[in-house]
């Protein structure tokens, strides 16, 4: 663990030269970060701050419930960390199993109650949808759940069986709900969590008022980033990169990929979409020079009588029926 | 050179399809020498890629062979290959009358076939010696004695010197060469002091030489530097260069003479100042009369054919154009729709015509195209006393206007084991057939005869027959007048637009049978789109049929982070790629394949 603290330190002191802006927000994710350590957070932070110029940094740790500890989150709020992400997933004790997860909803309630001790109420926890026996009852078991707990930031996902997964071989012997009820539990997950003040902010996300996740929004809002760790992705200088994805070899000679150009005018409208406030004719102009072809606004005005978009004077956003489809309706608006 | 004009033999080769006509011609161009062997790719009369690969001939093509027979003497052998299908039965009909003879191939084992049988009547016609030839006769299936027997007792040929062999093998071909020789007479009357009369019976466009066209000299003869006169169309021009066909290709001559088979050119651009069936005689010195049978071929099935990809508009026309200059019978015009765009309305000679260039026009010329469903010429009577022909349903008028319509029906053939009888009949009734006659041509086989309408068989009638049949039916048709009908233009409507391109004439009896299969042949082929679409299926504003395309549910990224922006980004510009084989209706996507799936809607069956 101390060569990859080592490895990381050393990408972060070396990147250093090419970020020119200010850092408002750090986030520890993909994977278990909680794995890591507390001491080793505080170190990354550390090292950050040594190097770069922080604004007030909203900074987030994905944490296992399982695996958290009083002191665990003693380090964390001592370190910096005023964010945390949990994975729950379900509510319901078969369905987590199902998915593989062990820590039971006590485990949460705890961890939440330690949190809270430690100053962190800013918790993030999240749900899927269309999990193997799942019902529009057991979804709602988990939506009471949730709002019942103090928290302030939840997302919910959509289950997808992809190629590669543990699900895709035998995802014919899973009773899955169809794709109807799937639709329906996710507008009707939209519609609960908007009733007790999560509101929605994009397809997967949903916030009490100003507890949108920081950090996320950068990456919606098409802005620059920068990742560091096997296969974490950068967006810097106009160019996206990803570190190499083999674990040893970023050990000992970390390099990074190249994934393309970024932040092209389809790219930034393509993020836009996801998010409730959709795409602002000002904002663009204030990133590109000039507004976005009004085509995507004739367009859109045809999707409206359908119930999929919203078009303002200045904006167009997606409603959460056209969230469900939003796929085909950038394709359609950027077409 | 000392010309023999009883030594001058002009034949041409029928036969019914894949009887082995191509592969016969083949062994007779080898065993004269007149091709190299190592030059012989199978097959060289058919040049064109498309032809060989459906063993078909498109164009008629001529050849010049030199046969030392056995009885000591050199003859001048004209071979003159024609299309083998009955779309350019006209063609044939030229061809047959440059000729004094005609080898008719049959298959030793399939026998007596459609197109056996309409050549040899044809060939009667034109009063042409048959040469009996059983071919095939190295397959396991060979019964040349029961086949010789069935021509004897059908077409009344006496086969008791009729070669049997093996175009594959090359078993007896020389016997062919001598039953030429000695039953097909030489050209009668080859007067070369007559005034010039020479029968067009094809001619192809030469990028170098502008158009070759190809004829039978019947009287006088024709030299380089005269001047030329086309007696149908009056076009004149100076002769350039005079000669025959050999396999090898263009040998010029001083001048062509009364009996034989040549070329000329005279820088002419276009094929269609050489018409087939015109006769070529000479400023100085006119024919008073033309050769008879001359007539005007008029396309008989219309279909709209537009580029995939509208910005191939132009490579389309250039197509057509170039396509045009070796097909007289070809026609376009330019036509716009509404649901397509740009294209052109195109006349064919019938549905293997139209096949023909829409697969020449994708392969030779690489472009993807939209068919509309084809038509025929129907006859639309007004209560004003006036009659339009129409042959888009886009220019059917109002039908308050509409005194009577009628529709072209045809004589149609069908011949086939007579254990497909039930099945053929059935099918026929299907289509409006009024049955005629059934003759049996030997204990199990059957001539059925039906007048059917030229609409029904353009509606895949040959693939209905041939999956009825096993493919053992043959079939063949001619159409012989227009009959009064009722009928009826009927419209689809995608979310309540009527998508022009897709509607069509149809007799009313059939309009509901017909618009219930074509909405539930969309639905199946529309995918589910952001929002419930209607099809309808109109007959003005009363719709006949309806289905519904349900609304896509679900098609979301649940999660975009820093890491899935590019996988975003690809699967976004998959969508874009996907979207190009889609036609854009209003708000509705339709994919190709529906045009396609509507065209064919009968395979099912």
């Amino acid at each position: 663990m101390d060569s990859y603290l080592k490895a990381v330190r050393c990408c972060l002191e070396e990147m250093k030269a090419q970020v020119k802006d200010k850092i408002d927000t750090i986030y520890f994710g993909g994977g278990t970060p909680s794995f890591f350590g507390g001491e080793r957070i505080k170190t990354v932070i550390d090292c950050i701050k040594e190097n770069y110029e922080l604004v007030s940094p909203e900074i987030t740790v994905e944490c296992n419930p399982s695996s958290v500890s009083d002191e665990f989150f003693r380090i964390h709020s001592e370190a910096g960390v005023n964010r945390i992400s949990m994975g729950m997933q379900s509510a319901v004790d078969s369905e987590r199993k199902s998915l593989g997860r062990i820590s039971g909803t006590e485990e949460i309630e705890k961890a939440i109650a330690l949190l809270k001790k430690h100053g962190i109420d800013n918790i993030s926890l999240d749900i899927m949808l269309g999990v193997p026996g799942q019902t529009m009852e057991s979804l709602n078991e988990s939506i009471d759940f949730l709002i019942s707990s103090d928290i302030k930031h939840i997302s919910a996902y959509m289950l997808k069986i992809e190629e590669g997964t543990p699900f895709y071989k035998i995802q014919d012997s899973l009773t899955l709900p169809d794709e109807d009820t799937v639709s329906k539990m996710y507008l009707h997950t939209v519609k609960r969590l908007a009733e007790a003040g999560f509101l929605q902010y994009e397809i997967s996300n949903f916030a009490k008022d100003g507890f949108e996740s920081r950090h996320n929004l950068h990456y919606w809002r098409d802005e620059e980033y920068l990742g560091v760790g096997p296969s974490a992705h950068s967006f810097l200088n106009g160019k996206r990169f990803y570190f190499e994805r083999n674990f040893k070899s970023f050990l000992s000679s970390p390099f990074t990929i190249d994934d393309g150009e970024g932040g092209s005018e389809e790219e930034y409208i393509m993020l836009a979409l996801r998010l409730s406030e959709g795409l602002s004719k000002e904002r663009f102009k204030e990133r590109f020079g000039r507004y976005p072809d009004n085509i995507i606004f004739e367009r859109a005005k045809e999707l409206e009588k359908h119930g999929l978009v919203e078009v303002t004077e200045e904006t167009v956003s997606l409603t959460p029926e056209g969230f469900l489809l939003s796929n085909t309706i950038i394709g359609k608006l950027l077409d | 050179m000392n010309k023999k004009k009883e030594n001058i033999r002009n034949f041409s080769i029928i036969a019914h399809i894949d009887h082995g006509k191509s592969t016969l011609a083949d062994r007779l161009l080898e065993l004269t020498n007149s091709v190299a062997k190592r030059d012989m790719s199978q097959q060289i009369l058919d040049d064109m890629d498309l032809e060989r690969e459906r063993g078909i001939t498109i164009k008629a093509h001529a050849v010049k062979l030199d046969y030392k027979a056995k009885d000591g003497e050199t003859y001048e052998l004209n071979l003159i290959d024609t299309p083998g299908h009955v779309d350019f039965n006209y063609e044939v009909s030229r061809s047959l009358a440059a000729c004094e003879g005609a080898v008719l191939i049959i298959d030793a084992s399939q026998g007596i076939e459609a197109q056996t049988l309409a050549n040899t009547y044809l060939a009667l016609d034109h009063d042409l010696e048959l040469v009996p030839v059983i071919n095939k006769i190295d397959l396991p299936a060979a019964e040349p004695d029961r086949v010789a027997a069935e021509v004897e007792d059908i077409i009344g040929l006496d086969c008791s010197l009729a070669p049997r062999v093996s175009a594959k093998t090359g078993e007896n071909i020389e016997q062919v060469l001598e039953r030429i020789v000695a039953d097909i007479p030489a050209p009668k009357e080859a007067n070369d002091n007559a005034p010039l009369k020479a029968l067009i019976f094809d001619s192809v466009y030469d990028n170098y030489k502008g158009v070759i066209v190809y004829v039978r000299v019947v009287e006088g003869t024709l030299k380089a530097g005269e001047t030329m006169l086309m007696m149908a169309t009056g076009a004149q021009f100076n002769v350039v260069e005079v000669g025959y066909m050999r396999a090898t290709g263009l040998e010029p001559t001083d001048v062509l003479s009364a009996g034989e088979v040549g070329y000329i050119t005279a820088s002419i651009k276009t094929v269609r100042d050489a018409k087939v069936g015109d006769t070529v005689t000479k400023i100085q010195n006119q024919a008073k009369e033309p050769l008879p049978g001359y007539r005007k071929v008029n396309p008989m099935v219309f279909c709209g054919v537009y580029p995939a990809d509208g910005a191939d508009y132009e490579a389309l026309r250039d197509a057509l154009e170039k396509l045009q200059l070796n097909d007289a019978s070809l026609s376009y015009e330019p036509e716009t729709s509404g649901a397509l765009g740009f294209g052109f309305r195109c006349g064919f000679l019938g549905l293997l015509h139209l096949e023909i260039i829409q697969e020449r026009l994708e392969r030779e010329y690489n472009l993807d195209l939209v068919t509309t469903v084809p038509s025929v010429v129907y006859y639309i009577h007004q209560t004003d006393g006036t009659v339009v022909q129409v042959d888009n349903p886009t220019h059917y008028p109002e039908q308050a206007v509409i005194d009577y319509c009628e529709e072209p029906i045809t004589n149609a053939h069908i011949y086939s084991p007579a254990e497909y009888v039930g099945a053929i009949m059935e099918l026929c009734q299907e289509r409006r057939g009024v049955f005629k006659d059934m003759k049996y041509i030997t204990t199990d086989r059957v001539d059925i005869h039906y007048e059917l309408p030229l609409n029904e068989i353009i509606y895949d009638f040959f693939d209905a027959l041939k999956s009825r049949t096993r493919g053992y039916a043959s079939f063949d048709y001619e159409i012989f007048e227009y009959r009064r009908s009722t009928l009826q233009k009927v419209d689809v409507l995608l979310n309540g637009d009527i998508i022009d391109a897709l509607s069509f004439i149809i007799h009313s009896e059939k309009a509901m049978g017909r618009a219930r299969k074509i909405a539930e042949k969309l639905k199946e082929h529309i995918p589910r789109q952001m929002f419930e679409i209607p099809i309808q299926v109109a007959i003005g504003s009363k719709v006949i049929a309806r289905e519904t395309v349900k609304a896509m549910r679900k098609d979301v990224l649940a999660k975009c982070y820093g890491g899935d922006i590019t996988r975003k980004k690809k699967l976004l510009e998959k969508q874009k790629e996907g979207k190009k084989r889609m036609r854009q209706f209003g708000t509705v996507e339709v994919p190709q394949e529906a045009f396609m799936a509507v065209l064919k809607l009968d395979g099912d069956n």
